[in-house]
């Protein structure tokens, strides 16, 4: 009936191990499945607009329909590239913490702010082509829908959009991309403090690679909500 | 009584060692600080602020009742009023008071860690819930909010003069430290359980712990984002859920009880976390059917995400959804039952100990049985048509709330309360205590079941319509007199007890688990070893426990019987 | 039911309530029968298995499969005999007959707008017909509402931006409470009312009434009715004025009373001579007239003034009597009100005993129920 007496349960100085964990081994699994179930509360999160989203576009397919032609799918796919790309580059940076590359992977978490600060600027852009044409929701929405959505809105000489649901479509889009958004500029803030402790050789990066890991984990997911993103609003087939 | 841990001759600290209280008394060690008892203890002050503040306002609803016209209050008022009590009672206290005081404190000292997965994560929910809760009564100072705990579309968003968009950035925030605390705790079960530690040697609180926190997780983002919504919506005018602008004000109500529905549960498994545990030490046995106990909270946990639709029969959802919540509800309740029939059998044959917390236990077993049992009315959905929304539902929820989970917190609190501070309470007007609230509580919502039945609706603040039912409520006004003396008590007893109270030993109550195996109040690190456990859980055995009762019996008799023969001695 | 005086259920006044009722009942009784069970249990060990108490506790039970499934089935199967019949009910409660006659019911902070198929409309009030089965469809004009009737056992939420229904036949004539139950803001509470449910004959007469009982007589037709119900012209007689003096054509005239004072006889003077006699005699008179005082309501006394006012007014000669005329003219306190009643064609004939509530003609049919419940 001996209990376990290790030396220091190497919670000296220069260890890494916090005081509650037994070894390094706990700690880290410990981290990735806090980060996992995390990422599962984001799931919801999330899951909760989409399912408002399914249920209003499956109602009214023809106006969610021609109210997203106003998006520019073109953008829309370079900024999937963008994501997809800063995905790569930090699944490369984790890679060096593991090797523990320290310039590599300040390096490809640079590249990865890089294409999040490019994410954000298309849709800058992309927003502020909505607000001139007055589709942002709220009391200021557009009123004519042949103003706003040209030819393909009329049939037979008659608007064949309710702009109603134009506006649902309209607030869901912001909701949904404006909240990723969110995420990603929350994304913004960890990386930079990563690349900060990794500058400054602080040891809760270096010595261990998980920290580096959850950060990248997080970034995965917030690219594969875009993914999602991305077919839902831009890539809509015309319904019959 | 048990065994394992720590190896011969390594001695518990006294208590007038370093424990986790005195080992240092800053003000930033206690609001910087990572430990797991500590930060348990900040929300234990915590919630019973916000508890109190919730109890004025019940005090302000029963006064109000006694009338048909009112008393003191303009209806605006009595709905704020109403609308305060229900936000305040469901999200600063009830979703967070037993897991957050008990889980905090209990979880790595039930499995033999040294504290949770992540202590700064878990400070940060403290914060959360504070930065919440302030949030959430600066917008009842500041004009309050009259919507109901339920903020409804399209009234809350559309039409109310309220603070709504305050009051629910309040709980947002406040629903992350719900968030945070259930990560902490799955990943810190999962993880950390001290060697020998199986899941089946888990007390069962542990256990129901977990359950509570896989809905936390999974629920509490929803209402997050619904809510969220709604502030959307106010302030921007949006058309999400009003029907003007072809939106639906249904569908707020599915996102909204997604996560309510579980979120009662939420409040409840914690609950039956504390019973498990009350029953199997004051019966001394090991509780009967731990594994359908066991699996009873997870089928809880999975099978209370799929009843929402219940809360919405009268709502204008289909008549097939209607039955399809319907059955799944009544699957629901099979487990609760189970729990009951359990923890009768637990008692059986056990060797059992009549003090304050099992007082709170049996009564709890008496009043949650009452109010599942009411829970099937509701969830038949054609009983359901009358029934809801009237003064019956809240007879039925405060049955379970109140009568469940507070009597729980009650019962946890005089049960750990030697473990926590390191004093013993007086019990015997702790045992007083315990049954003045199961008489206050009775008489105080036993009577809204018959108003209700006979019509009376809820959030109502005249009822000159139907000046019949002044008598149920001049009834129930007067119980909750009672019941509230009932709160108080604790109070005054309990604090007492701090300065004047004996000093507890490890194991005051002879019970079974990790926590009892280290001082009171345990040291910072928990336990000087990581201990290694060699036995089963609730290892007692009443045969030979009350063989060791008689034999205290007579010692006592003994010594009575010894001193009274001696009368021309001092008596120390 | 009740218990001294204390309601126990509400009343039963539908057919969905005689469906309700029973399954309710069910599950009261199964809810006694487990609750006793629990209490008594719970008590029961507690006491036979204390502590130092002498109990056989020998081979204690940790773990029992058949114990376990036995009070795991058969919660299940009652469970799902509840469900059963609980959805049964409720499938009845959802399924309007074809032949259900339609009312429509608007809700808006804070009332209730109802509208009948014939275009008859109330507000606050429900009158249907006993034994006809009725279908509500509804909608609200701005947030969530509620239609709830206890004693029909239904309920149903209104929602803005689409239709609801409800449906039930009505079996007891009778008042019945209609509330709103879904919090809708600061009047939620008063935005209730009454279900009247009448005989088919009274309410195919209602209906055809417009939403009033008998077909709407103006005040002086009323008075009349009260002044014969009272026998006001045992005393106060055309030609006969031995016993009382004439009424006829007094409305405006000057009194003159035995201790010489005199007064106008207006719509202040007769009510008080009806409710207070003996505060004027008038002159030539002893104080032989009964006091009226509390046996007649203001809206019967206003009817009769109104019906005093204009007897004897389109005779050639008002009936002489032995009053002592002074020379002043007819000075009239209420001008207005004189020439409007005489330009109103007196309809004498009354052939309906029912008392029923009166209105001035024009004037809108408002439940009074509303009047009451808004004055807050």
């Amino acid at each position: 009936m001996a209990a376990i007496t290790p030396a220091d349960h190497g919670h000296g100085h220069d260890s890494a191990l916090h005081h509650q964990f037994e070894d390094i081994g706990q700690q880290n699994d410990s981290y990735i499945v806090g980060m996992w179930v995390f990422l599962s509360t984001e799931v919801m999160f999330f899951g909760a607009l989409f399912f408002i989203y399914t249920l209003y576009r499956w109602n009214y397919q023809l106006d969610f329909y021609i109210a997203h032609e106003h998006l520019d799918v073109k953008l829309g796919a370079i900024n999937t590239t963008v994501l997809l790309f800063s995905s790569f580059t930090m699944v490369m940076a984790v890679q060096s913490a593991q090797l523990k590359k320290r310039m590599f992977v300040i390096g490809y978490l640079a590249v990865t702010l890089v294409c999040a600060f490019i994410f954000l600027t298309i849709k800058y852009f992309e927003y502020s082509s909505k607000l001139a044409d007055h589709l942002y929701p709220g009391a200021g929405f557009a009123t004519d829908g042949h103003a706003a959505f040209g030819e393909h809105a009329m049939e037979a000489g008659k608007l064949a959009v309710n702009m109603n649901h134009a506006q649902l479509f309209y607030s869901l889009y912001f909701g949904m991309t404006g909240l990723h958004a969110v995420h990603i500029i929350a994304g913004i803030l960890v990386i930079l403090a990563l690349i900060r402790l990794w500058f400054n050789k602080a040891k809760s990066v270096t010595l261990d690679y998980v920290p580096t890991e959850m950060v990248g984990l997080y970034w995965h997911f917030v690219d594969l909500v875009w993914i999602f993103l991305f077919p839902l609003f831009y890539l809509m087939p015309k319904p019959h | 009584m048990s065994s394992t841990v720590i190896p011969s001759g390594e001695l518990q600290p006294h208590v007038d060692e370093t424990n986790y209280l005195n080992v240092s008394h800053t003000i930033s060690s206690w609001l910087l600080t990572g430990d797991h008892k500590r930060i348990a203890l900040l929300y234990l002050v915590s919630t019973s602020f916000f508890f109190f503040l919730g109890s004025v306002a019940a005090g302000l609803i029963r006064y109000e009742l006694t009338s048909p016209a009112g008393v003191v209050l303009e209806s605006d008022t009595y709905n704020k009023v109403f609308s305060s009590h229900g936000i305040l009672m469901v999200f600063t206290f009830l979703v967070v008071a037993i897991p957050a005081i008990f889980g905090n404190f209990l979880v790595p000292l039930m499995i033999g860690a040294r504290d949770l997965a992540f202590p700064r994560l878990n400070l940060a929910s403290w914060y959360m819930y504070m930065t919440g809760g302030t949030l959430i009564l600066a917008g009842m100072v500041f004009g309050g909010v009259d919507t109901g705990w339920t903020f409804y579309t399209p009234y809350s968003s559309m039409y109310s003069n309220g603070q709504v968009t305050m009051v629910i950035i309040g709980i947002f925030i406040a629903g992350f430290s719900t968030i945070t605390t259930g990560i902490n705790f799955v990943v810190t079960i999962h993880k950390m359980r001290a060697p020998g530690m199986t899941w089946f040697r888990l007390p069962l609180f542990i256990w129901a712990m977990y359950a509570t926190s896989l809905m936390m997780i999974l629920a509490t983002p929803v209402v997050a984002i619904t809510l969220l919504l709604v502030v959307y919506e106010r302030t921007f005018k949006l058309p999400i859920f009003s029907p003007e602008l072809g939106g639906d004000p249904v569908l707020f109500q599915h996102l909204f009880w997604f996560y309510s529905h579980p979120a009662v549960y939420i409040m409840i498994l914690p609950a039956f976390a504390v019973i498990s545990e009350l029953i199997a030490n004051f019966s001394r046995k090991r509780i009967f059917g731990y594994h359908f106990v066991a699996f009873s909270s997870l089928a809880i946990a999975g099978l209370g995400f799929l009843v929402w639709g219940h809360h919405m029969f009268v709502s204008s959802q289909s008549m097939y959804e209607s039955i399809v919540f319907s059955l799944i509800s009544f699957l629901v309740a099979v487990p609760s039952a189970i729990k009951i029939f359990n923890w009768m059998a637990t008692m059986y044959k056990g060797n059992i100990r009549l003090q304050s917390p099992m007082i709170y236990a049996i009564a709890f077993l008496m009043i949650f049985t009452v109010g599942g049992l009411t829970g099937l009315f509701l969830g038949a959905a054609g009983t359901d048509i009358h029934l809801t929304a009237t003064y019956f539902v809240v007879a039925h929820f405060h049955y379970v709330m109140v009568g469940g989970t507070m009597l729980a917190f009650l019962g946890a609190l005089h049960y750990w309360w030697p473990k926590m501070t390191g004093r013993m309470f007086a019990d015997g007007i702790a045992r007083v205590n315990a049954v003045i609230v199961f008489i206050g509580f009775n008489l105080t919502f036993f009577p809204q079941f018959i108003v209700g039945w006979l019509g009376m609706p809820r959030r109502y603040h005249y009822y000159y319509f139907a000046p019949e039912f002044q008598a149920y409520h001049i009834m129930s006004t007067l119980g909750a007199s009672v019941l509230g003396l009932g709160f108080i008590l604790p109070a005054f007893y309990l604090t007492k007890s701090l300065f004047t109270g004996e000093k507890a030993s490890a194991n005051p109550w002879g019970a079974h688990g990790l926590e009892w195996e280290t001082s009171s109040p345990p040291p910072t690190s928990n336990f000087l070893e990581t201990p290694i456990v060699m036995d089963e859980v609730y290892d007692f055995d009443p045969v030979s426990d009350h063989a060791e009762d008689l034999r205290r019996i007579a010692e006592e008799q003994q010594r009575k019987l010894n001193d009274s023969n001696r009368p021309s001695e001092d008596h120390n | 039911m009740s218990f001294f005086n204390f309601p126990l259920a509400p009343p039963r006044a539908s057919n969905i309530a005689q469906t309700y009722d029973p399954v309710f009942y069910a599950l009261v009784g199964l809810s006694i029968f487990f609750t006793i069970i629990v209490c008594v249990g719970a008590i029961f060990f507690a006491i036979r298995y204390k502590a130092g108490t002498k109990a056989d506790r020998s081979r204690p039970m940790y773990e029992n499969l058949p114990l376990e499934l036995t009070w795991t089935i058969i919660p299940l199967i009652l469970g799902l005999v509840m469900f059963y019949f609980g959805t049964a009910l409720f499938v009845k409660i959802k399924t309007p007959p074809k032949n259900a006659e339609e009312i429509y019911v608007i809700g808006k902070q804070w009332m209730w707008h109802i509208q009948h198929g014939n275009g008859v409309r109330e507000n606050n009030t429900l009158h249907v017909p006993v034994g006809k089965p009725i279908k509500l469809t509804m909608i609200s004009q701005d947030v969530l509402h509620a239609f709830y009737i206890p004693a029909f056992r239904v309920q149903m939420g209104v929602v803005p931006g689409r239709y609801t229904e409800l449906w039930f036949t009505a079996t007891e004539v009778g008042e019945y409470h209609l509330f709103c139950n879904m919090y809708c803001g600061t009047q939620h509470s008063e935005m209730g009312g009454k279900v009247v449910a009448m005989d088919p004959k009274d309410y195919a007469e209602w209906l055809s009434n417009g939403g009033q009982s008998v077909a709407p007589m103006s005040m002086e037709q009323a008075g009349a009715k009260v002044y014969a119900r009272v026998h006001c012209d045992n005393c106060h007689g055309a030609e006969d004025t031995l016993h009382a003096p004439s009424l006829y054509g007094i409305y405006g005239k000057r009194r003159v009373f035995a201790d010489g004072t005199s007064l106008i006889a207006d719509d202040e003077y007769i009510r008080d001579s009806i409710v207070r006699p003996y505060d004027h005699i008038t002159a030539g008179y002893g104080q032989t007239m009964p006091v009226y005082q509390g046996q007649l309501t203001e809206e019967d006394l206003l009817n009769l003034v109104a019906y005093i006012k204009v007897i004897g007014t389109a005779l050639p000669n008002p009936p002489t009597s032995n009053v002592n005329r002074h020379s002043a003219p007819t000075a009239v306190s209420h001008t207005n009100e004189a020439s409007a009643l005489s330009t109103n064609a007196i309809q004498a004939d009354t052939d309906d005993p029912d008392a029923s509530p009166t209105r001035r003609v024009g004037a809108p049919a408002v439940g009074a129920v509303a009047a009451e419940g808004r004055n807050r």
